[in-house]
């Protein structure tokens, strides 16, 4: 039993969390359903199971700090605060997207929220995580700036040469690895030598932290710690959340012919959503009533955000050719 | 109008210093260019000027640091990344086409992406085949990306001052070749060329020959024996190829009813080609021979002398591409 005086965070915190990790449960829960029923084109990648990782991260950052994300990335928008409304829409590739249907599904951005974009190359983000990073460090105001990315992102050279110039320039710049275990079908044992990120940060000259993704207020509290730290100007830290996805790579993968029955049952057991209800009934901040009308109230939402996307238009053709000079 | 003449590498060092003391977001970055000047000497004195905040040298992270200016660009500021030689362009070329090409547009014009790559071209220095290669077409043929390809120190502050101006992401190709060997008039006072306009270097009215960077040279050289044989050759430099002024060029082919177009980048696939299909289409009626090409040999480049300068186009073969098109026209 968790009392209040030993709660680790705020009340208030912790229930923005649980609301944030809802609201990216049933959006992906959402988007499964649309893709079956034929209501958006191309593919889907969800990423509910690993909802605590982005949550907790960005409940450490400010409103001006900035993100970059990956394919699977709608779970770092609605974190950094992303509205699924415009979310639901650009994955309908409707007009009223965030991106007017042009990103789609693995490119949402709002650059207003500090969302610098979401990334169809694994680690192809690293660069602009920097990019923000040095920006943030210029301008002097502690703003800092989050990667997200993959265990299969660590191996490319692109975080290498970005963690490099980090240390040597001290910006303020986090890598968050989610490890969901697998690269595409793939375990990351199989692709990754050494101890794994962690490690090859600190032989990078930066802090290499390692956190129970699944434990939204653990990733917080060492995300929290990374990110005063950058701000103060100690430079860029590694954060490794060790977590799952429930789902396949994407919506048309199962996702059951390269992990156990078992293995999932294992990863259940440590679901985020169901410790953080936990937490938030023991200590008395909710009732059980409270956590059906939250549920409720953000699964109707996310059901009408889906009925208004379909119906919302899809963008004229002759914007085809704007938002592109050359 | 005061002038004086500057060298190539002069005019692009003024351009960048005229600039970084208008806009304090410019930020050069590359390797060597700070404390050391550039090994070319284009930065020259900046970094005493303004600082090792504004004049970067890095480390041997092509893709590492032009990533990061994708970064700085969407976050507000001007990056200037270099590319020491432009064949290393290649360890950078995801976060050009897939990044600073894109985001402007998948984000559904969220985000503007100023940044200007500036990067070598250029053969004929017997450097080898990973030192001299001049990869201008490969951007030109990316969506999103404006690529500028000047002739002269004129062209080249002028248009790298627009460059610095632009919120799109930019492509600036320097022929090393001319960096200290190309002198030209420079006025002192501040002027800025827009992209997308071409540049007549010499009128004339029998053959039209369309050349880009050091080959406007070349093909200037070539025009001047043509003269002497009577032949009037009109030299036309695009200057930018992406956005390209098709209209010049085809007035100009309307008027000669013969063209030549040169480039040091690969014939096959090439600037050449993508010039040819622009004119035989808007000058058809008007053509009296097919169009020649000029263009690199495709091999990769050689070292030796007598074979590296085989694979680049010369005044040589200018001058015979235009009596092959001056034989072919038809008897009126
Ligand atoms: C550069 C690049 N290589 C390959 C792919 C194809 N691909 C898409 S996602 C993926 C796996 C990425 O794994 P990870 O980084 O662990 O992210 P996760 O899918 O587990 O979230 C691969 C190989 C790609 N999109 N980009
Ligand atoms: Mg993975």
């Amino acid at each position: 039993m968790t009392d209040l005086k030993t709660l680790p965070i705020e009340p208030n915190l912790l229930i923005e969390m649980y609301r944030r990790m809802l609201t990216i449960r049933f959006f992906e829960e959402a988007i499964f359903d649309v893709y079956r029923k034929g209501w958006m084109p191309g593919l889907a990648h969800l990423s509910d199971g690993q909802e605590a990782t982005p949550v907790g991260v960005c409940m450490a950052l400010r409103a001006d700090d900035t993100i970059t994300s990956t394919h699977r990335g709608h779970g770092h928008i609605i974190a950094k605060g992303g509205q699924v409304e415009p979310m639901m829409a650009e994955v309908m590739g409707k007009v009223t997207g965030y991106c007017r249907g042009k990103g789609g599904e693995m490119h949402i951005a709002d650059v207003s929220l500090g969302i610098l974009g979401a990334n169809g190359i694994v680690g192809g983000g690293l660069g602009i995580a920097a990019g923000s990073a040095f920006t943030a460090k210029r301008e002097g105001k502690g703003r800092v700036s989050v990667a997200f990315f993959g265990d299969g992102a660590v191996n490319q050279g692109l975080w290498y040469e970005t963690a490099n110039m980090a240390v040597l320039w001290k910006l303020p710049l986090i890598y968050v690895c989610e490890n969901n275990q697998y690269t595409e079908f793939t375990h990351w044992k199989k692709l990754t030598a050494g101890e794994g990120l962690a490690a090859r940060a600190r032989a990078m000259g930066m802090p290499g932290v390692e956190v129970d993704g699944n434990d939204v207020v653990a990733v917080y509290q060492a995300a929290r710690e990374l990110v005063e730290a950058a701000r103060r100007g100690d430079g860029p830290a590694t954060l490794v959340c060790h977590t799952i996805r429930y789902g396949g790579h994407h919506v048309g993968d199962p996702g059951t012919a390269y992990r156990t029955k078992e293995e999932m049952e294992e990863w259940r057991k440590k679901d985020s959503i169901q410790r953080c209800e936990r937490l938030l009934v023991e200590s008395g901040i909710f009732s059980p009533q409270d956590i059906e009308a939250t549920r409720s109230e953000i699964e109707a939402r996310t059901q009408n955000a889906v009925q208004k996307a379909r119906q919302d238009p899809f963008p004229p053709v002759e914007e085809v050719q704007e938002h592109v000079y050359a | 109008m005061s002038t004086r003449e500057l060298t190539f590498a002069q005019a692009i060092r003024e351009a960048l210093d005229e600039e970084l003391a208008r806009n304090e977001n410019i930020v050069l970055f590359g390797e060597d260019i700070g404390a050391w000047g550039g090994v070319f000497r284009t930065t020259e004195g900046l970094y005493e000027k303004y600082g090792p905040d504004r004049v970067i040298d890095t480390p041997l992270s092509e893709e590492g640091y032009i990533g990061m200016a994708v970064g700085i660009a969407m976050t507000g500021m001007h990056p200037v990344p270099e590319i020491m030689f432009g064949d290393f362009i290649t360890l950078a070329m995801d976060q050009i086409v897939n990044q600073a090409a894109k985001m402007r547009y998948m984000t559904g014009g969220q985000v503007a992406v100023p940044i200007t790559i500036r990067a070598t071209m250029g053969g004929g220095r017997s450097s080898g085949a990973q030192h001299s290669q001049s990869w201008h077409a490969w951007f030109a043929h990316v969506p999103g990306l404006k690529v500028v390809v000047p002739s002269t120190p004129y062209d080249a502050k002028g248009l790298l001052k627009t460059a610095l101006r632009e919120p799109n992401p930019v492509l600036f190709f320097e022929d090393k070749v001319m960096y200290h060997k190309i002198k030209g008039p420079v006025p002192e006072e501040e002027y800025l060329i827009p992209f997308g306009v071409a540049d007549i270097k010499r009128e004339g009215k029998d053959v039209t020959i369309i050349a880009l960077s050091r080959m406007v040279h070349t093909a200037l050289a070539a025009a001047e024996r043509l003269a002497q044989e009577g032949i009037s050759a009109e030299v036309i430099d695009p200057r930018t190829l992406t956005p390209l002024d098709e209209e010049t060029l085809i007035q100009s082919v309307c008027k000669t009813g013969g063209a030549v177009i040169v480039d040091e980048g690969y014939q096959r696939f090439g600037v050449t080609a993508e010039l040819a299909a622009v004119i035989a289409k808007g000058a058809f009626d008007y053509l009296d021979a097919p169009i020649e090409r000029v263009a690199a040999m495709d091999v990769p480049i050689p070292f030796s002398p007598p074979l590296e300068f085989a694979t680049i186009p010369d005044e040589e073969r200018i001058l015979q591409a235009v009596y092959r098109v001056l034989e072919g026209r038809r008897a009126p």
